[in-house]
C-alpha cells in the first residue's frame, strides 16, 4: 500500500502491517526444521552418486588404485562419515516413500488404490531392491 | 471458575506505528473455545478489539487466527487444549494486518478468481436437456477438494506464501483441482495455463504443513503434487506428440 | 496467457532422481562403504566389482543413478537456496549455477562410464 503523505490523511488510509520474515524463518517450528533437513539430504545424495563414480574410475585405474580407495574407505573417520551419510540417505528414503501416497493417485479402472497399499508397495520394492543389491555385491566376491 | 491469560495482538494504525500485545485475564468454562474467550474480551473487557467470526461452528472459515503460533479456527479450538496460558492470539500469518486481528485477504480473493473456480463448458447444455448427470464415483473424484471453506489457514501455514507473496497458494490450487477433476468441467487446459507457472504449482516445495492445518481435510498438498504429475505428463505429451490436440 | 512453464522436465528429473536414490542408495552405501570396510561382509574382489560395475547394464544403471541424483540435487538445492535464504533476486543465477553443475557432473559421469575399461 502507498504510504500516506501526511498524518491527517492516514485516518482514512490505514497502514497495513506486514511482519518481516526472519532469515532463519524455518527454525521457528519443528515441522519446518524437519522440512529443511529433508531438503538438505539432496547434498548427500549427490555425494553418494559422486563417490560411486569415483569408485568406478578407481576400478578402471587398476587393482592398486582401487586398493588405495578401499584403504581410504576403511579409515575410522571416513567410516563414521559414511554412517552419517547412511542416516541422511535413510531419512531421504523414509520421507520420500512416506510422501508418495499423498502425491500418487493410482487407479485400476474405477478402483482407486488405497494409500496404504501404495505405501506398502513402495516399501516392499525398496526392501526387494535392497536385498538384490546386497546379494549382488556379496555374491560376486 | 478458571481463568486464563490471553495475550492478544493489538494494532491501531491511526495511533500507533507498530503492533503490541495486550494481556487479558479471561474467566472461562471448560467447554469454551478460544473464540468464546475472544468474544468475552470484546463483550466485557475491551469493546475496541477487532476480529472476524461468524458461524462459530467451523463451516464459514471466518475466524482463522494464530493461536500459540499455529493457524487454527478459533471456534474449533478448545481453551483447555491451549493451556497453560498465556494463550497468544495473533492475526493469520502471511497477510497484511489491517487492525488488531483483522487481515487483508484481498490477495487470496484475487488469486482464487484467477484459477477460475467454476464449471467451464465449451458449450452449455440447453435447459430443456436437463441437468448434467454425475455418478457417485465421479463425485468422489473431486469431493475432498470441494470441502474447502476458504479459511486460509493453509496460507498461514505455508512458508512459501509467506516468503513469496506472488505464490498462488494451497487453497487456490486445490480449488482448481476440484473443478479439473469434476466430470462436468471442461476447463482443464485453461487452468493449466494459469497454474503451470512459477507462481502457480511450481512454487510449491511440498512442505506439507497446509494439509496438516486444514480443518476440513482437503489435503491441498496432495492436490498440488497430483497437479504437478498431471502437468508433467501434459508437458511430455505435447513435447513428444505435438500433433495431439490439447 | 503466458506460456506454460518448462519446469515439468526439471521436476520429472528431480522426482526420478529422488525415487532412484531412495530405493538404491541406502543398501549400496551400507554394503560398499560400511559393511565392507568394517569387515562385516567379505569384500567383493577387484575382478568381481569390475564385472558388476563395468557390465553394460551396470554402466547404464550407474549412469542413470548418477545423472538423476545430480539433477535431483540441483533442483532441490536450487529451491533450498531460493526459499531457505530468501535469495529471490538471485533466482536466475542460482538456477543457472545448480543446473550447470548438474550438467557438468553428468558429462563427467558419462565420460567415466564410457571410457573406463
Amino acid at each position: 500500500m502507498a504510504k500516506a503523505l501526511n498524518a491527517s490523511y492516514r485516518r482514512y488510509h490505514p497502514k497495513w502491517h506486514r511482519e518481516r520474515v526472519p532469515i532463519f524463518w524455518w527454525v521457528r517450528s519443528a515441522s519446518y526444521i524437519k522440512f529443511m533437513c529433508r531438503e538438505l539430504t539432496s547434498l548427500f545424495v549427490a555425494y553418494a552418486a559422486g563417490l560411486l563414480l569415483v569408485q568406478v574410475w578407481a576400478l578402471g585405474q587398476g587393482a592398486a588404485a582401487h586398493a588405495r580407495l578401499l584403504n581410504w574407505l576403511s579409515h575410522p573417520a571416513v567410516v563414521t562419515g559414511h554412517v552419517v551419510l547412511l542416516a541422511t540417505l535413510l531419512f531421504h528414503t523414509v520421507t520420500w516413500l512416506n510422501l508418495t501416497p499423498q502425491a500418487l493417485v493410482l487407479r485400476l479402472g474405477r478402483w482407486r488404490v488405497p494409500k496404504a497399499v501404495v505405501w506398502a508397495g513402495h516399501y516392499a520394492v525398496w526392501l526387494v531392491l535392497s536385498l538384490v543389491i546386497v546379494w549382488l555385491f556379496v555374491g560376486v566376491a | 471458575m478458571n481463568s486464563v491469560a490471553v495475550e492478544v495482538l493489538r494494532y491501531r494504525p491511526e495511533t500507533e506505528e507498530e503492533p503490541s500485545f495486550e494481556v487479558f485475564d479471561v474467566p472461562y468454562e471448560d467447554n469454551w473455545m478460544v473464540l468464546d474467550a475472544i468474544n468475552h474480551i470484546k463483550d466485557q473487557m475491551d469493546g475496541t478489539l477487532s476480529y472476524r467470526w461468524a458461524c462459530r461452528m467451523g463451516v464459514c472459515g471466518s475466524c482463522g487466527m494464530m493461536v500459540n503460533g499455529k493457524p487454527v479456527l478459533t471456534c474449533a479450538t478448545y481453551v483447555e487444549d491451549v493451556l497453560p496460558g498465556p494463550v497468544r492470539v495473533e492475526p493469520l500469518r502471511g497477510f497484511p494486518v489491517v487492525r488488531d486481528l483483522v487481515t487483508d485477504i484481498r490477495d487470496f480473493m484475487v488469486k482464487l478468481q484467477r484459477v477460475k473456480p467454476w464449471i467451464i463448458r465449451e458449450e452449455e447444455k440447453p435447459l430443456a436437456e436437463g441437468e448434467y448427470l454425475q455418478t457417485p464415483e465421479e463425485l468422489q473424484d473431486y469431493k475432498q477438494y470441494s470441502m474447502c471453506i476458504n479459511c486460509m489457514l493453509c496460507y498461514a501455514a505455508c512458508p512459501i506464501y509467506e516468503l513469496d507473496p506472488e505464490f498462488i497458494g494451497p487453497a487456490a490450487i486445490a480449488l482448481a483441482q476440484r473443478y479439473n477433476l469434476d466430470s462436468r468441467d471442461q476447463g482443464r487446459e485453461e487452468r493449466m495455463d494459469v497454474l503451470s507457472q512459477h507462481d502457480g504449482m511450481w512454487g510449491c516445495t511440498f512442505v506439507g504443513d497446509c494439509s496438516v492445518v486444514c480443518p476440513k481435510k482437503v489435503d491441498p498438498a496432495g492436490a498440488i503434487q497430483r497437479y504437478k504429475l498431471d502437468a508433467t505428463v501434459d508437458w511430455f505429451r505435447s513435447a513428444l506428440m505435438p500433433w495431439r490436440k490439447r | 496467457m503466458a506460456r506454460r512453464s518448462r519446469e515439468p522436465v526439471l521436476w520429472a528429473m528431480f522426482s526420478g532422481g529422488g525415487m532412484i536414490a531412495a530405493l538404491l542408495l541406502p543398501a549400496t552405501v551400507t554394503v560398499l562403504w560400511i559393511a565392507v570396510p568394517l569387515g562385516w561382509v567379505e569384500a567383493p574382489s577387484y575382478e568381481g566389482l569390475r564385472s558388476l560395475f563395468l557390465h553394460p547394464i551396470g554402466r547404464l544403471t550407474l549412469f542413470a543413478v548418477a545423472t538423476l541424483s545430480f539433477f535431483h540435487w540441483a533442483h532441490r538445492f536450487r529451491y533450498t537456496m531460493y526459499d531457505g535464504l530468501q535469495l529471490y533476486h538471485l533466482s536466475q543465477l542460482i538456477a543457472i549455477l545448480t543446473y550447470s553443475i548438474a550438467i557438468a557432473l553428468t558429462v563427467v559421469a558419462g565420460f567415466v562410464l564410457v571410457t573406463t575399461g
